[in-house]
C-alpha cells in the first residue's frame, strides 16, 4: 500500500511540488493510523476584510491550533463567516473581495503570489451550513468526488477503501452501506451533512472549516455531528463557525469572540481562549455580556 | 369609490365571460388550424399519382422534402449545441460579471433578425465565403460521403444551408442554457470549489449536471424552430430534388418549408392540396419534436 | 509535509500569449504567401492553447492546465458566434444603405420599370402588422388575464399546453392555415391582406399570452387582497391594480411581439401575394410587407439586376433597423416605467 500512496501523494501534489518538498509526503495511511498526530497550524496576522470599500472585517490576529476544535462564536453580522472563508480562499470568489493581511497555513503564506488558490482549498477543507451534496451523484460518488478530481488514476480497490472510511469516519457507514449507488440527495438532513464531512475528510485536509454546520438540522442529529466533530479533532485542525453558544461551549476548546462596535463598522475579534474560561470569567465586559446572554 | 351594489357582479360576469370566451378563441383557432389544414389536405391524400405534380405518389413527393429538412435540421443541431452551451457558460461564469447583459443582449440580437435577412446574407456572403473551404474540404475530406462534392462554385449548398441555420437557432439555445447555467445553486458551486476543485473541473461536477435537461430541451427547441425555417433554405439551397448526403454539391434536396414557398405562388388546383399536406406533415413532425422537448422539462421538474 | 508553493503562471501570461501567437501566426501566413483573416484568427487560437498547454502543464500541473485549455476553448467560441452577429450587421449595412433614398422611401414599384422604391411595402408592413396585432393584443391578453386570474382548471392547462405547441408552428404552416380558412370561405386563389394579418395572428398570440402571463404573474397578490378587501369587484381589480402595475413588461411583450412578426415572409408569400402598388386597405386584393418585398426583389429582379438587389438589400436594413429599434425601445421602456414592488 506504501507505493500506491506514494503515487497518489506525487500525483495529487504535482510534479513541482515534488521538487521542493524536501521532507517527502507522508503516506495517508500513516496519516490514518497515527492517533494525535501533529495536524497543521493555522495563523492569521492583522487580517483586514472587504467588499468592495466595505469593511467586514478589521484587525484579526489569531492562531487556530492543531488538534483542537475552535470555535467562532459572535451576534450575526459581525464577520465570523466572512473571517472563516477567507482562510480557505473562498471570501474572494465574491466580486470586489479583497484580503488584506497574513494567513499562513503551517507557516506558509497561503496569499502568496505563487500560490495557486485550487490548492489551497484541497488543503483547507469546508462544510457548509446548509448540506450540499451533489445531486446528480450517488453516494458512492460524492464521497469520492475530491478524489476523482486528482488526476492519476486511483485504484478501485483503494477508492473503495477511501470512501469506506471517510463515512465509517463520518458516522455515516452504517447507515448508507447498502445504498451506496442512490443519488446523495435521498439521503435525509442530517445524513446529508455526514455525508459532505465525509466528502470533506475523504481528501485529508490539513483544516476542516465548519460554517454553522448545524443550523439546518433536528436537535437529534446536532448532537450526532458534535460529536462527530469531538472524535474528527484528533485528526485535523477544525474550526467552526456557530451562533449556538451551548454547541460552542460543548464541542470546542478554544472560543474566539466576535463583535461590532456598531452597524455598519468593521466586525473585531475582541477575544481569544480555552473555551471554559472565556464562558466562564472572560477579559471583556463584552464578551461577558454576549455569553450571558444580555445580547446577540 | 362609492360602493354601488351589484354593479360588481355583472362587471364581472362579463369580465369573465371575456376571459374564458378569449381562452376558447384560442383553442378553437388551434383546432382550426389542424382541421382546415386536414381538409384542404385531403384531395391530395386521395389522388392517385398521375394526378398529383411530379407524378409520383404522395409520399413519394414528401419524402424527399422530409429528408431535406431533417438533415439541415440536423446539421443546425448538431453544431449549434456545443457552441451555445459554450457562449452560455461564457457568459455565465467566465465573462466579467459587469458584461452579463450587454454580451447576453448581443447574442440575442442574432435571435431579433428576420429570416430573409438571414436568407440574403447566406446567397451573398456566407456562400462564396464558403466556396474555399467547401473545396478544400472535396479534396482532403472527399472520401467521407458528406463531402464528396463537386464542391459547389456559388455556394448555394446543404451546408451553407445548415451553416446558417446554426446561427439561427443558437441564440435560443444559448439563452435557454444561459438561464439554467445561472440558476446553479451557488452551494453546490461553492462545495465544488471548496474540495479543490478548479473552475473548469467545478463546472462539470455542478454547472453541466444540473443544466442538463434543460440543454436537451433547449436544443429539441432550436430542432423545431430549423425543421420550420423557410425563407433563408429557399433563398440558399440550389434544389434539384435529389436525396443525398453530399453537403457540398450543386444539386441538394429541398426542404418541406421551401418547397411550399418556391412552389405556393404559382400553384393551382391539386398543386395546392399537395403543398398543404406537406405542410400538415411538417406540422405534425415539429409537433413530435416540441412535445418530446416539454416532455424532457417535465421530466426534470420531478425529480 | 505538502508545501503550497507549487507554482503559478504569472498575471500576464494569457494576453502577452495570445499576443505572442498572434504575431507568430501572422509571420507563418506571411511566410506562406497566404493573406487571409479567418485563417489567422484559427492558427492564432490554436498556437495559443498549444502554448498555454504546454506551459501550463509544466509549471502549474495538468489540471490547471486544462482548465486554462477550457476556458480558451470556451472563449474562442464566443468569438465565433459574435462574428455572424458582426458579419451580418456590416455586409447589411454596406449592402443596403447604397438602395435608401428618398425615392426608395415614398415611391411604390407600380409604373418603375427596374425602378421605383418600397412605399408600398412600407405601407403594407404598417396595414398587415397593425391588423394582426389589433387581433393578437386583445385575444392574447385577455387568455393571459383568464390564465392567471381565473386560472387552473381544465380549460387553463389545456390552454396552457396549446400555448406551447402553438409557439412551435412554423411560420409557412400558420400562413397555410389563413389560406385554407379563407379559401373555404372565398374559393381558392384568393389573396387578401387580411389573410396575411391572420396568419400573423397565428404566430403573435402566443408570444403576446407567453409574455403577459410572466409579467401578470410577478404582481404580488397582496395587492389583489388589499383591492379585494377594500370591498373591489374582481374585474376591477384586475383592470385598476394588475394591469397598470404589469403596464410596462405588458407593452414591452407586446412589442416584441410585433417585432418577431414585422420580418415575417413566408405566411405572407401564401397569404397576401406580391404587388406593385400602393393598397391600404387590408380587405381589397394583395398586399406585401417589406420583407416579401426584399425577397421577390431579390427573386425577379427587375432589368437592372443590382438595383434590385440593392433595393433588397436597403429592405433587409429597413427592417433589421426596425426590430433592432422595437427591441431596444421595449426593454427601455420596461426598465423605465416598470413599477418597483417593495
Amino acid at each position: 500500500m506504501g507505493a500506491a500512496g506514494a503515487t497518489r501523494a506525487e500525483t495529487e501534489l504535482g510534479k513541482a511540488e515534488m521538487n521542493a518538498a524536501t521532507t517527502g509526503t507522508q503516506s495517508p495511511e500513516s496519516v490514518a493510523a497515527a492517533q494525535g498526530r501533529p495536524a497543521k497550524t493555522l495563523e492569521t496576522r492583522s487580517v483586514n476584510l472587504y467588499y468592495g470599500d466595505f469593511q467586514a472585517v478589521e484587525n484579526v490576529s489569531m492562531t487556530v491550533e492543531p488538534n483542537k476544535v475552535t470555535a467562532l462564536i459572535g451576534s450575526s453580522g459581525c464577520g465570523k463567516t466572512t473571517f472563516l472563508r477567507s482562510l480557505n480562499r473562498m471570501h474572494e470568489l465574491t466580486a470586489g473581495a479583497s484580503v488584506d493581511g497574513e494567513i499562513t497555513l503551517d507557516g506558509q503564506d497561503i496569499y502568496g503570489s505563487r500560490v495557486d488558490p485550487v490548492q489551497v482549498r484541497r488543503l483547507v477543507g469546508m462544510v457548509f451550513q446548509s448540506p450540499n451534496p451533489f445531486p446528480t451523484m450517488s453516494v458512492y460518488d460524492n464521497v469520492a468526488a475530491g478524489l476523482n478530481l486528482n488526476a492519476g488514476r486511483v485504484k478501485k480497490s483503494e477508492k473503495d477503501e477511501i470512501v469506506e472510511r471517510s463515512l465509517r469516519g463520518a458516522h455515516l457507514w452504517n447507515e448508507v452501506k447498502d445504498r451506496l449507488d442512490k443519488p446523495g440527495s435521498s439521503l435525509s438532513g442530517g445524513q446529508q451533512q455526514r455525508l459532505c464531512i465525509a466528502r470533506a475528510i475523504a481528501v485529508e485536509p490539513e483544516v476542516l472549516l465548519m460554517d454553522e454546520p448545524c443550523s439546518a438540522l433536528d436537535p437529534v442529529a446536532t448532537l450526532a455531528i458534535e460529536d462527530l466533530i469531538g472524535e474528527l479533532k484528533s485528526k485535523f485542525t477544525i474550526a467552526i463557525v456557530t451562533h449556538n453558544m451551548q454547541q460552542a461551549s460543548r464541542a470546542s476548546d478554544i472560543t474566539a469572540f466576535f463583535n461590532l462596535e456598531e452597524t455598519g463598522k468593521p466586525g473585531r475579534l475582541v477575544e481569544i481562549g480555552a473555551t471554559e474560561k472565556i464562558f466562564t470569567s472572560p477579559a471583556q465586559q463584552a464578551t461577558e455580556d454576549y455569553v450571558s446572554g444580555r445580547f446577540g | 369609490m362609492r360602493f354601488v351594489a351589484g354593479s360588481g357582479k355583472i362587471g364581472d360576469r362579463i369580465f369573465s365571460n371575456l376571459a374564458v370566451g378569449a381562452a376558447i378563441t384560442i383553442l378553437a383557432l388551434l383546432g382550426g388550424v389542424a382541421a382546415f389544414l386536414l381538409i384542404q389536405a385531403m384531395p391530395a391524400v386521395s389522388a392517385s399519382p398521375s394526378e398529383l405534380p411530379g407524378g409520383k405518389s404522395l409520399i413519394d413527393y414528401i419524402a424527399p422534402l422530409a429528408f431535406g429538412t431533417v438533415l439541415a435540421a440536423t446539421i443546425a443541431v448538431v453544431l449549434a449545441v456545443p457552441l451555445a452551451v459554450a457562449v452560455a457558460l461564457f457568459i455565465s461564469h467566465i465573462a466579467p460579471r459587469k458584461l452579463l447583459l450587454p454580451l447576453g443582449y448581443m447574442v440575442d440580437l442574432l435571435a431579433a433578425v428576420p429570416s430573409i435577412v438571414y436568407g440574403l446574407w447566406g446567397i451573398f456572403v456566407l456562400g462564396p465565403a464558403a466556396v474555399g473551404p467547401m473545396e478544400w474540404l472535396e479534396q482532403k475530406l472527399g472520401f467521407i460521403p458528406f463531402f464528396e462534392g463537386p464542391a459547389s462554385v456559388t455556394g448555394r449548398t446543404m451546408l451553407v444551408a445548415g451553416l446558417v441555420l446554426t446561427v439561427m437557432i443558437l441564440p435560443i439555445v444559448s439563452a435557454v442554457a444561459r438561464e439554467v447555467f445561472s440558476q446553479t445553486p451557488r452551494k453546490l458551486q461553492e462545495g465544488a470549489l471548496a474540495l479543490g476543485a478548479t473552475r473548469w473541473e467545478m463546472i462539470r461536477m455542478t454547472v453541466l449536471p444540473f443544466g442538463k435537461s434543460s440543454i436537451i430541451s433547449g436544443a429539441m427547441l432550436g430542432l423545431g424552430r430549423a425543421l420550420g425555417e423557410t425563407m433563408a433554405v429557399t433563398i440558399i439551397l440550389s434544389v434539384s430534388g435529389i436525396v443525398t448526403f453530399n453537403l457540398i454539391s450543386q444539386a441538394n434536396p429541398s426542404t418541406i418549408a421551401a418547397n411550399i414557398a418556391l412552389d405556393f405562388p404559382e400553384s393551382t388546383g391539386l398543386a395546392i392540396n399537395t403543398l398543404i399536406a406537406s405542410g400538415l406533415v411538417l406540422f405534425a413532425i415539429t409537433l413530435v419534436t416540441n412535445l418530446a422537448a416539454r416532455a424532457i422539462v417535465a421530466r426534470q421538474n420531478i425529480q | 509535509m505538502s508545501t503550497l508553493d507549487g507554482g503559478v503562471l504569472p498575471d500576464w501570461s494569457s494576453y502577452g500569449v495570445v499576443a505572442a501567437s498572434g504575431v507568430l501566426a501572422a509571420a507563418l501566413l506571411l511566410a506562406a504567401g497566404i493573406f487571409s483573416v479567418a485563417l489567422l484568427l484559427v492558427l492564432t487560437v490554436f498556437v495559443t492553447a498549444v502554448v498555454t498547454y504546454t506551459w501550463s502543464r509544466r509549471i502549474e500541473g495538468p489540471r490547471r492546465a486544462k482548465d486554462r485549455l477550457v476556458t480558451l476553448m470556451i472563449v474562442a467560441a464566443f468569438g465565433l458566434a459574435l462574428i455572424p452577429l458582426l458579419s451580418l450587421v456590416f455586409e447589411v449595412a454596406k449592402r443596403g444603405i447604397p438602395g435608401l433614398s428618398l425615392e426608395f422611401l415614398t415611391e411604390s414599384a407600380r409604373g418603375h420599370i427596374g425602378g421605383g422604391g418600397a412605399a408600398h411595402a412600407l405601407v403594407g408592413t404598417l396595414v398587415i402588422t397593425g391588423a394582426a396585432a389589433l387581433i393578437s393584443i386583445p385575444v392574447g391578453l385577455m387568455a393571459a388575464i383568464y390564465l392567471t386570474e381565473y386560472g387552473g382548471g381544465r380549460l387553463g392547462r389545456a390552454l396552457t399546453f396549446f400555448v406551447d405547441v402553438m409557439t412551435g408552428i412554423p411560420s409557412i404552416v400558420a400562413g397555410l392555415f389563413a389560406y385554407a380558412l379563407f379559401a373555404l370561405i372565398f374559393g381558392p386563389g384568393i389573396r387578401l391582406g387580411v389573410m396575411g394579418s391572420v396568419a400573423l395572428s397565428v404566430l403573435m398570440i402566443p408570444i403576446v399570452i407567453r409574455t403577459s402571463e410572466e409579467v401578470l404573474k410577478i404582481v404580488p397578490n397582496h395587492l389583489r387582497e388589499a383591492s379585494y378587501a377594500l370591498g373591489t369587484p374582481k374585474w376591477r381589480t384586475i383592470v385598476k391594480v394588475v394591469l397598470p402595475t404589469a403596464f410596462a413588461g405588458l407593452i414591452t411583450g407586446m412589442m416584441i411581439a410585433v417585432a418577431r412578426i414585422i420580418g415575417e415572409t413566408a405566411p405572407l408569400l401564401v397569404t397576401t401575394g406580391v404587388v406593385d402598388s400602393i393598397n391600404s386597405n387590408p380587405f381589397s386584393g394583395r398586399m406585401q410587407n417589406l420583407a416579401v418585398y426584399a425577397y421577390s426583389e431579390y427573386r425577379t429582379p427587375g432589368v437592372f439586376k443590382q438595383a434590385s438587389y440593392d433595393r433588397a438589400w436597403a429592405a433587409a436594413l429597413t427592417l433589421i433597423v426596425i426590430v433592432m429599434v422595437l427591441n431596444l425601445v421595449a426593454r427601455l421602456i420596461y426598465r423605465r416605467y416598470r413599477t418597483e414592488i417593495r
